[in-house]
């Protein structure tokens, strides 16, 4: 195991290379160029043997990745904000036609107005898109969903296209020790991909990405449903399985920190979590009984495990760093749904926050347990906070 | 030299077969004999079109071989994604090619093909041309003809139909310095199938762009799409031509033109057609071949 000082990008690189994909679809977009730039060195010192093709936008990185998962092959693309939408439509396509692509994205604003820095309007954009979606916190838990996320997607029980989502710049740029484990323990850990069964071959030609009609469409539509609802059993068992091998662990689903005799639980994703681990620290020292969800899978979406921390909190607080207009952050919808249907009656909270790449303070953290801990306490709260706004709007 | 495909040495094994496609029509018969000197090692790769739309209904396939249907945009990427897949596999002679109508190819797929053939990917790409947008109804695309009646370049008092010209896809294509391009009619399939052959033992990225009438679109009788598409090659305004090596070759050289009358009067639309608008088809006629016989015949 080599120890390396790395950014978030370099880490995807490093764990991109150790899953060693077959076929590296690559179009630059900041804040993720540095991933595609990293994995061109890798393919021209030998280090990674792939083929790496420089395709000539979004939509063709990911229909490309396409065409490789269709003969069986492991493919991996890379994408942020503009570009993920712009290969929108061939998202549906490959989680359709179940095949397990990693992608890695760089959460980024949506233009207009313009902005190369992290939010998290992107992916929630495509949560419908049938897709695995995991938020990661440092740059350790990126490199290591690249290993487990071909894990998962490739599992026969999954066979579903999956992306790992990184806070752009907060997570990409910046710089940690990573611990980097050795190729072969990788590759006993995940063997090569062989998918011949659903894939085309030779042996047993196939058409895929097939036309079914009203007499079939639902039919198929529910299957993948089903079976995306039931990878969460897999996403537990290949973390669980992960950390027998290579000693990190990050808790399936979520992790729940200090939830057990919480009163009031702020749920985030991606990097915001690491700051409230510090905020939870203090005000745990104070005597405040804060928790802390760090939600790592959006989908599927992990209504049962989520139900389970939150059963006796008084105020749920939602970190997003989006808002569905004319609505509110998605990340609340969904976490609302999950209250709702497990019979739950806490209040609830929506912070929203980050927009753009502002910046997500200590103070901002605590602001929001001091409103949670009011609204427990009884007070009339505000359902829906901005944070670190400039000026009243 | 390659031996001749004639229909007395083709296969009959058919490995397009039992489709939906429309009687008479012409772009099936191209895919039909593509496959068929392609082989059973082929992956096919389809985008949202005539062909994909009568050859994948669930539960009935009519591909014999691997085949896919990739987003519309997306024909040069999937298939150049299914060459890489097989070959980082090792999964050696096999071809992967992709069928892609007019527009699929000219217009919203134009990106896509020419990052493959910049990349020289292994594929041999078929724009089966009908010049129309046909699977949705006959709009016009950027390969329909002058004086083209389409659903969407309706004829009438103010306009003679489509105003704009079929886009150069061949001369676009041969200008990224593609290993091997061709044109060719499914009126002239002897010609066609010895370039799928030839096509085949390219290294690097082939294009074949074939004229294929669409009896319902055009509005003609199914039972001579053959002879229509022999005689648009016959009175110019399509022509057999290839690629390589970074020259030009015209294969057909027509001593006379049959005339551009008789071709265009066959089809229900081009009915509306004037005099002058014939005129103004065989100017540009003229105009092109002039060029072609200057600069490709050497």
């Amino acid at each position: 195991m080599a120890r390396k000082f790395i950014s978030g990008n370099d880490a995807v690189a490093e764990g991109v290379r150790l899953a060693r994909p077959h076929v590296i679809s690559a179009y630059p977009i900041t804040p993720q160029t540095i991933v595609v730039e990293r994995l061109s060195d890798f393919c021209e010192d030998g280090s990674l043997k792939a083929i790496y093709m420089h395709v000539e936008s979004e939509h063709s990185a990911l229909a490309a990745a396409m065409g490789v998962s269709s003969v069986g092959a492991r493919a991996f693309t890379a994408t942020s904000s503009q570009g993920l939408l712009y290969m929108a439509e061939n998202l549906p396509y490959a989680s359709g036609a179940r095949m397990p692509i990693v992608m890695m994205n760089a959460n980024r604003a949506l233009a207009t107005p313009w902005n190369i820095y992290g939010d998290q309007m992107d992916s929630m954009f495509l949560l419908n898109a049938g897709w695995i979606q995991v938020y990661v916190e440092d740059a350790q838990e990126a490199l290591d969903m690249m290993i487990q996320s071909y894990k998962i997607a490739e599992d026969p029980r999954v066979m579903t296209p999956f992306m790992v989502n990184l806070d752009g710049f907060v997570l990409t740029h910046t710089y940690e020790v990573v611990d980097v484990p050795e190729q072969e323990l990788v590759d006993a850990y995940l063997p090569p991909l062989k998918l011949a069964e659903n894939m085309m071959s030779l042996e047993a030609p196939k058409s895929l990405c097939i036309t079914a009609g009203n007499n079939f469409n639902m039919e198929f539509k529910i299957k993948q449903n089903e079976e995306m609802n039931a990878s969460t059993a897999i996403i537990a068992e290949v973390d669980a399985s992960f950390a027998e091998v290579f000693g990190r662990k990050y808790h399936g689903l979520l992790e729940a920190i200090a939830c057990d005799d919480a009163e009031v639980i702020l749920i985030t994703t991606g990097s915001v979590t690491g700051t409230s681990r510090m905020i939870i620290e203090e005000y745990r020292n104070k005597g405040h009984k804060v928790g802390l969800i760090k939600l790592r899978y959006l989908r599927p979406f992990p209504t049962e495990a989520l139900a389970k921390v939150l059963k006796d909190a008084k105020a749920v607080g939602v970190v997003d760093k989006n808002i569905s207009f004319g609505y509110e952050g998605t990340i609340f919808t969904n976490v609302n749904s999950a209250i709702l249907q497990s019979g739950l009656t806490p209040k609830v909270h929506n912070f929203i926050c980050g927009l753009g790449g502002r910046d997500v303070t200590k103070e901002n953290i605590r602001e929001m347990f001091d409103a949670l801990l009011s609204s427990a306490a009884g007070d009339s709260c505000e359902k829906i906070h901005y944070m670190n706004v400039r000026c009243a709007l | 030299m390659m031996p001749k495909i004639t229909a007395k040495n083709l296969t009959n094994d058919e490995l397009f077969y039992g489709h939906k496609a429309c009687g008479g029509c012409g772009e099936s018969l191209a895919v039909r004999l593509a496959m068929k000197i392609l082989g059973e090692r082929t992956f096919a790769s389809l985008p949202a079109g005539c062909m994909s739309a009568v050859s994948f209904i669930y539960p009935n396939m009519a591909f014999k071989t691997n085949a896919i249907i990739t987003p519309f945009a997306s024909t040069g990427a999937v298939a150049a994604g299914v060459a890489a897949g097989l070959k980082a596999l090792g999964i050696e002679n096999t071809y992967s090619v992709g069928f892609a109508g007019d527009g699929g190819t000219a217009d919203i797929g134009l990106q896509a093909l020419s990052g493959a053939i910049d990349r020289g990917d292994q594929i041999i790409y078929f724009c089966n041309d009908n010049e129309a947008y046909m699977n949705t109804g006959i709009q016009k695309s950027g390969l329909t003809p002058y004086g083209t009646r389409t659903t969407t370049s309706p004829a009438g008092e103010n306009l003679p139909g489509s105003v704009t010209t079929k886009k150069n896809m061949f001369e676009i294509v041969a200008a990224h310095d593609i290993a091997y391009a061709a044109t060719a009619s499914v009126g002239y399939l002897e010609d066609y199938m010895m370039k799928v052959e030839k096509a085949k033992s390219v290294k690097g990225t082939s294009y074949i762009h074939i004229l294929a009438p669409c009896p319902t679109g055009w509005g003609t009788p199914s039972e001579i799409t053959i002879s229509l598409a022999k005689e648009a090659v016959d009175c110019g305004l399509w022509y057999l031509a290839e690629y390589e090596n970074g020259e030009f070759k015209l294969n057909k050289d027509p001593k006379a033109f049959t005339p551009v009358a008789d071709y265009v009067k066959k089809q229900g639309r081009f009915k509306h057609l004037t005099e002058t608008d014939i005129e103004h088809l065989e100017t540009q006629r003229d105009k092109k071949w002039l060029k072609m016989r200057r600069d490709w015949n050497k």
